[in-house]
């Protein structure tokens, strides 16, 4: 509860800085404090410490493993905003506000990592996305920023209206919006029942982009200015695959023989399509939308399985796919060629930011001693555990050797690569390259001791 | 009236919102049949509402709150609609103005 009435504060504060501070370092360090104190307060509310006591009547229950999700994704924000935070002064002048929709964002977010009903689903994943258009087109002069938010808009909220209708049916079959069934009730299947989960399953399979819901990823996230891209990519994408594996796990667990092969399907497709696409982009913006798709694959695993490991496995892909993605992204930003050619050369100009952005790329790629490795490692060992799905494990292992190939296409154009003498120097900063070897520490360290953070979970 | 009037009447309003943003070519009419869509979901759980509000009176529960979080619902879709309205067309008319079009086939430029 902390974090909820914190973040929303913390929206209507960064709104008023706009009035208040004319200096636009001032406002940054506004908001980066702020999340320092969201990521605090939501820290203090693992051991206990409630600020704020609320009867939600149950609709919304913060557990350990909601808990958890939220400080992972404060985190990544934070790291989000000290890399990023400068790049969004060239986006427009609307500084501030900028920042008051990120944190309405992350109040939107913890609403979705500990709902129990329906009602607080959709409010959640509606506060999640209405800021989200708006930043996809803040670039106001720029038609490529309209369009993608345009775009992002109408098959945003026509999703939504399949989720709503979903949500309807659910009502009608079991007369409550609440996702906790008492275990001694059974489910039956009845037809209201599978096709308001049918609804739902497709309106959130469309959030987290699984195919084949995927079509509008990278016109959107290639559209959308890089900085608030790499927001979407990554924060958004874990917080709904959270909600996405609390809904089925909740609410239509006594029904998972019917969901359980679509999903398995659904994975397959979007393993394929993700990686197979990917390999023949030529803007690292555009191959970074479609390997998100190719990561939210292999996040579909856990909701294929859902067991402990599973849930687990999650926690650790999220935190691995968030910080990688971010660091790469927060370089992206800073590039004027978003080919693969801009990154050539870039070793022997600077080699610190060279060598953090190879781990990280080493990372998503799942190379051993990262986070990525141990995070497809903990899928595959929960998609194991189930019966019956050798040839999905197969097939995943197959597809992230594929992915290796693009994500080395950036390291060999940063390593082995002249760079081509025309092109102007970028600047990076001391306090950019503190960030990104903390990036890349974090990565490290989660890839040697997952421990550190599973733990947390149980105690 | 059977509730399976109201269930055929929602559903036939949802899919005509359906066909309407998959055909249609302007933003706003786009926009007009997402409302639309919405509009059958409120239609329909406010029927469940009641549906079950006379199941439960048939209980034997007479404390009248049953099927309430239906119609509450509807309030939460209403609100959510108003607010994705105003960024909606806020959205559109700054498309408007760069391109002097609200037709939605301009949007395959991004592909390229």
């Amino acid at each position: 509860m902390n974090a909820l009435i914190i973040s929303a504060i913390l929206g209507v504060v960064m709104m008023f800085s706009s009035i208040l501070l004319k200096q636009k370092n001032a406002v940054r360090s506004v908001a980066v404090s702020g999340i320092i104190l969201l990521l605090l307060a939501n820290i203090l509310e693992m051991s206990g410490t409630v600020f704020f006591k609320v009867n939600t009547r149950g609709m919304i229950v913060f557990d350990q493993f909601a808990l958890l999700f939220n400080s992972i994704i404060f985190l990544a924000t934070l790291l989000y905003l000290l890399l990023s935070a400068k790049d969004m002064e060239k986006v427009g002048v609307n500084y501030a506000e900028y920042f008051a929709l990120i944190f309405f964002i992350l109040c939107g977010i913890t609403l979705v990592s500990s709902f129990k009903s329906l009602l607080i689903l959709f409010l959640g994943i509606e506060i999640i996305s209405i800021p989200l258009y708006i930043l996809t087109g803040s670039d106001k002069r720029n038609l490529k920023s309209n369009e993608a938010s345009l775009k992002y808009f109408l098959l945003g909220s026509f999703s939504t209206g399949l989720m709503l209708m979903g949500i309807a049916l659910y009502y009608g079959a079991r007369g409550t919006f609440s996702t906790v069934i008492d275990p001694l009730i059974t489910v039956t299947a009845n037809p209201l029942l599978i096709s308001g989960m049918s609804l739902l399953l497709f309106s959130m399979a469309f959030k987290v982009s699984a195919a084949p819901f995927h079509f509008w990823t990278p016109d959107v996230y290639d559209g959308a200015p890089t900085v608030f891209t790499s927001f979407m990519a990554t924060i958004i994408k874990a917080a709904v695959f959270i909600g996405f594996i609390r809904l089925f796990d909740d609410a239509f667990e006594q029904v998972q023989s019917t969901w359980r092969i679509w999903i398995a399907v659904m994975t397959a497709v979007t393993l394929f399509i993700g990686n197979i696409t990917a390999v023949f982009q030529q803007s690292v913006k555009r191959m970074l939308a479609y390997s998100s798709i190719a990561q939210a694959g292999f996040m579909l695993l856990s909701l294929y399985s859902m067991n402990t490991e599973a849930k687990e496995g999650l926690l650790i892909y999220a935190a691995a796919y968030c910080f990688a993605t971010i660091g790469i992204f927060a370089v992206l930003a800073k590039m004027n060629d978003y080919t693969f050619d801009g990154f050539n050369g870039l070793s022997k100009r600077e080699p610190l930011i060279a060598a953090t952005l190879t781990i990280l790329l080493l990372s998503l790629a799942g190379i051993p001693l990262t986070a990525g490795f141990l995070a497809k490692f903990y899928m595959l060992k929960a998609t194991i555990a189930t019966p019956n799905s050798l040839w999905l494990v197969i097939f995943a292992v197959l597809m992230a050797a594929v992915s290796v190939y693009y994500y080395f296409r950036v390291i060999q154009a940063i390593y082995f690569k002249e760079e081509s003498t025309s092109s102007p120097t970028i600047e990076f900063s001391p306090f950019f390259k503190g960030a990104m070897l903390i990036l890349a520490g974090l990565v490290i360290l989660l890839g040697l001791f997952p421990d550190i953070l599973v733990n947390w979970l149980y105690f | 009236m059977p509730i399976n009037n109201y269930i055929l009447l929602s559903i036939a309003l949802f899919c005509i919102g359906i066909v309407g943003v998959l055909t249609r070519r302007n933003a706003i009419i786009i926009f007009m049949c997402i409302e639309l869509m919405l509009n059958a979901v409120n239609l329909l759980l406010v029927a469940f509402s009641k549906m079950h509000a006379k199941a439960a009176l048939l209980a034997g529960d007479i404390s009248g709150t049953a099927g309430t979080d239906g119609q509450l619902f509807v309030f939460f879709i209403m609100v959510v609609a108003a607010a994705e309205v105003s960024v909606g067309l806020a959205i559109i008319v700054m498309m408007y103005r760069n391109i002097h079009s609200v037709d939605v086939n301009f949007l395959n430029r991004l592909k390229h």
